[in-house]
């Protein structure tokens, strides 16, 4: 489904990407971990085609595509989701508004007839469902006033209506209570099938306790340094970073 | 202007600041001229003009006199150039005051079949029965109001909704007792020139105790060439009385620039609420700032009775230059007075508007709320007063002003000025100026939303405040032509 071979990127003339090669194919879970600074925001910043980044060199192929190719919007309908580590809030624009325009600018993209009012709103409701996110939520304004928690519940909400073929999970542990946490978590799972992926770019084994890898990386000053099944996850915990960082002195 | 190849087709590398910088346009949707057999008169302003539009409208000799004033008045003025805007001088001999769509000499109470289409291609039917639901339409083109639908129906209730040139015919004491008695002739430069040719309006009034059943709405369209438009609306709301009231407007794409000095009077007595809701989309000119329409307007309202409302509501998108402020007078004690403006510009447009507070009563209060959005190389400036004379005790100013830049090579201005005369009032003003956030745009890229439709929903989200103050049928019109006016700066 994805592959990255050697791709590089940098930010304001400084190379923060320094040659990943990853592999995910439908079905897998992989989970990304990494001391902080490692590169692990930046990986998916630059698969969805943030501006602030450029690609200084390799290739990243998606379901046969030339995914670095395409602009942000065609990576998304094509398939490709980020649930964002810092979700933004937009002020004024409720969230069915927002997710209309998502749900329909990708019908488009398919050639599809917009989805009619009624159908959106059913699809909604369903959808809110699996993270529990209340009406009232879904009728705000985008992120706008949510707690943290909410937040990252309704990034995993959004995936749900948009039903990606990759999603990339960027630390949507972070700043989450432990019941947040197991509801985000619960509804990872359930959006699970195995014609889907994620990548789930994590600091803590903890959320792995919830969403199980199958296959664990470590990301290290812009490299992957080790890639192992999910016990790695476990040692990491156990052994700390700083045990990758005394395997790669030359780093 | 339509420069559809302009359009930057979903490129692969794409440059958020430079497709906000790109003006590109879209084809301003109204810019059509309608091909009828009109009546101008010679281009050219002097007494025998003034006269001539009188004699053609068929006045009575009072209106005839309060033109002739005002034309003498307005000969010992200049030119005013206070605002934030380049107005070159206007030659007022150029223009010709007056101009009328023909009717058929065999059919003089039928509409021409052109002008019919006209409007019908601008949304508004003339036809009652083909009107969605309570709304009542004056249709005005060039000088002359051709249409003012459900008349009888609301005549039952007492409420008056008629041009202003049949209200000087049949309501000659109505309209000789307010006319002028907010805005005076002597008021400035344009306010004269408007008393002195004005051509058709609105007029409404709503009798005591009488809540207006249906919206009333005037849509304006400028055809001619070469010619001004000087409308005159007069609204007055009696005791206990409320309506709500649009106003719409748009024009053919013309090189030249074309002239719109209108008057808007209101009054409110005692307990009666106004609401005036504006959607202006004059022609704006091309994206090199060539042609378009000089919207120069003196609206005002006086809030005369005890706890009396005025609420006006606008959405400026349209018009090479627009001079305006919307303002209130509150003289009644407890009286009220809100301001609510979303004002887009984006090529060579150049904004200049607010509103005036002026509180004379005890006890009034007023709301401003004004979002500037600025695009392309426009200029947007919010120019606002509010005056607590010193028996305004224990009154209250909320002022709200935001602007949002979308290029760096806009401007966005504001020139507040407050005077408090009293030390039991409060009066609170917020600023803020803020750019489009590339975190937003880039949220709604990774959900699929291209840029352009992302700069609409966060510059919709932004006006939002606002809009929402729009009467319903209304408020999507005016979405929809903020994203569209948008659809030209970003891409």
């Amino acid at each position: 489904m994805l592959e990255i071979k050697d791709l590089r990127a940098s930010i304001e003339g400084k190379e923060i990407l320094k040659g990943i090669n990853l592999n995910v194919n439908a079905g897998e879970v992989h989970a990304i971990m990494g001391p902080n600074g490692s590169g692990k925001s930046t990986l998916s910043a630059v698969l969805t085609g943030n501006p602030a980044f450029t690609v200084t060199g390799g290739s990243v192929t998606f379901n046969g595509k030339d995914l670095l190719a395409l602009s942000p919007e065609d990576r998304a309908h094509e398939g490709l989701f980020l649930s964002f580590q810092y979700p933004v809030e937009i002020p004024g624009v409720s969230m069915v508004n927002f997710m209309r325009a998502a749900i329909n600018e990708k019908r488009k993209y398919y050639g599809q007839e917009p989805l009619s009012a009624a159908d959106f709103l059913k699809l909604m409701r369903e959808k809110r469902a699996i993270v529990q996110l209340d009406n009232k939520l879904a009728s705000r304004a985008v992120n706008e006033g949510f707690s943290g928690g909410e937040k990252k519940r309704n990034e995993i909400f959004q995936m749900a209506m948009l039903e990606p073929r990759l999603s990339i999970l960027d630390e949507t542990d972070s700043g989450l209570d432990i019941d947040a946490l197991r509801i985000v978590a619960h509804g990872v799972n359930t959006l699970k099938t195995a014609n889907n992926a994620s990548i789930v770019i994590t600091h803590y084994q903890r959320l792995l306790d919830y969403i199980k890898p199958d296959f664990v990386h470590v990301l290290y000053k812009g490299r992957i340094v080790m890639s192992a099944g999910p016990e790695l996850a476990l040692e990491l915990e156990e052994k700390g970073y700083d045990w990758i960082k005394e395997m790669h002195p030359e780093l | 202007m339509n420069n559809a190849q302009d359009k930057i087709p979903a490129p692969q590398q794409r440059d958020d600041e430079q497709i906000l910088q790109s003006a590109a346009q879209e084809e301003y949707k109204y810019g059509f001229v309608t091909d009828v057999d009109t009546h101008v008169i010679p281009k050219g302003l002097n007494e025998d003009v003034v006269r001539l539009i009188s004699r053609l409208k068929g006045e009575p000799e009072w209106l005839l006199d309060f033109r002739l004033k005002a034309y003498r008045y307005w000969l010992t003025l200049e030119m005013p150039t206070w605002g934030h805007v380049n107005l070159p001088p206007i030659d007022f001999q150029a223009i010709s005051y007056y101009a009328a769509p023909k009717k058929k000499e065999d059919a003089p109470k039928e509409i021409d079949p052109e002008v019919k289409k006209t409007f019908d291609k601008l949304g508004i039917p003339l036809e009652e029965q083909m009107r969605l639901s309570g709304m009542a339409v004056d249709a005005v083109m060039d000088s002359v109001s051709v249409r003012t639908t459900y008349r009888e129906k609301l005549a039952e209730l007492g409420v008056i909704f008629c041009s202003i040139s049949e209200a000087v015919k049949d309501y000659p004491d109505l309209v000789r007792k307010y006319l002028g008695s907010v805005v005076p002739y002597r008021d400035n430069f344009f306010a004269a020139l408007n008393s002195a040719v004005f051509s058709d309006g609105s007029f409404v009034y709503i009798p005591k105790g009488v809540r207006c059943p249906m919206e009333l709405s005037t849509y304006f369209r400028i055809n001619a060439a070469e010619t001004g438009q000087f409308e005159r609306t007069l609204i007055v709301a009696d005791d206990d009385a409320y309506v709500s009231y649009l106003e719409g407007c748009t024009a053919p794409m013309r090189d030249e620039n074309q002239l719109h000095a209108a008057i808007v009077e209101i009054v409110v007595e005692d307990r009666a609420e106004v609401k005036y809701s504006t959607v202006q989309n004059w022609y704006p000119g091309d994206k090199d700032g060539r042609g378009g329409i000089y919207n120069l307007v003196t609206k005002r309202g006086l809030c005369r009775g005890y706890r009396s409302k005025l609420s006006w509501t606008q959405v400026e998108t349209g018009s090479a230059i627009t001079w305006k402020y919307p303002s209130c007078v509150l003289r009644g004690d407890y009286s009220t007075g809100e301001f609510y403006s979303v004002a887009l510009t984006r090529n060579c447009q150049e904004a200049d508007t607010g509103t005036k507070m002026i509180h004379v009563g005890h006890h009034t209060s007023s709301t401003i709320v004004s979002k500037g959005i600025s695009a392309g190389r426009s200029q947007n400036s919010y120019r606002g007063m509010v005056k607590i004379a010193p028996n305004a005790a224990h009154s209250r100013n909320y002022t709200q002003c935001d602007s949002l830049l979308l290029t760096p090579t806009s401007g966005a201005h504001t020139f507040p000025v407050i005077e408090v005369h009293n030390d039991t009032s409060v009066v609170e003003h917020e600023a803020t100026t803020s750019k489009i956030n590339e975190d937003q745009i880039f949220y709604c890229n990774q959900r699929g939303i291209s840029t352009e439709d992302a700069v609409g929903l966060i510059v919709n989200g932004y006006a939002k405040e606002v809009m929402s103050k729009l009467p319903m049928e209304f408020a999507v019109e005016a979405q929809k032509l903020l994203s569209v006016s948008l659809e030209g700066s970003v891409g």
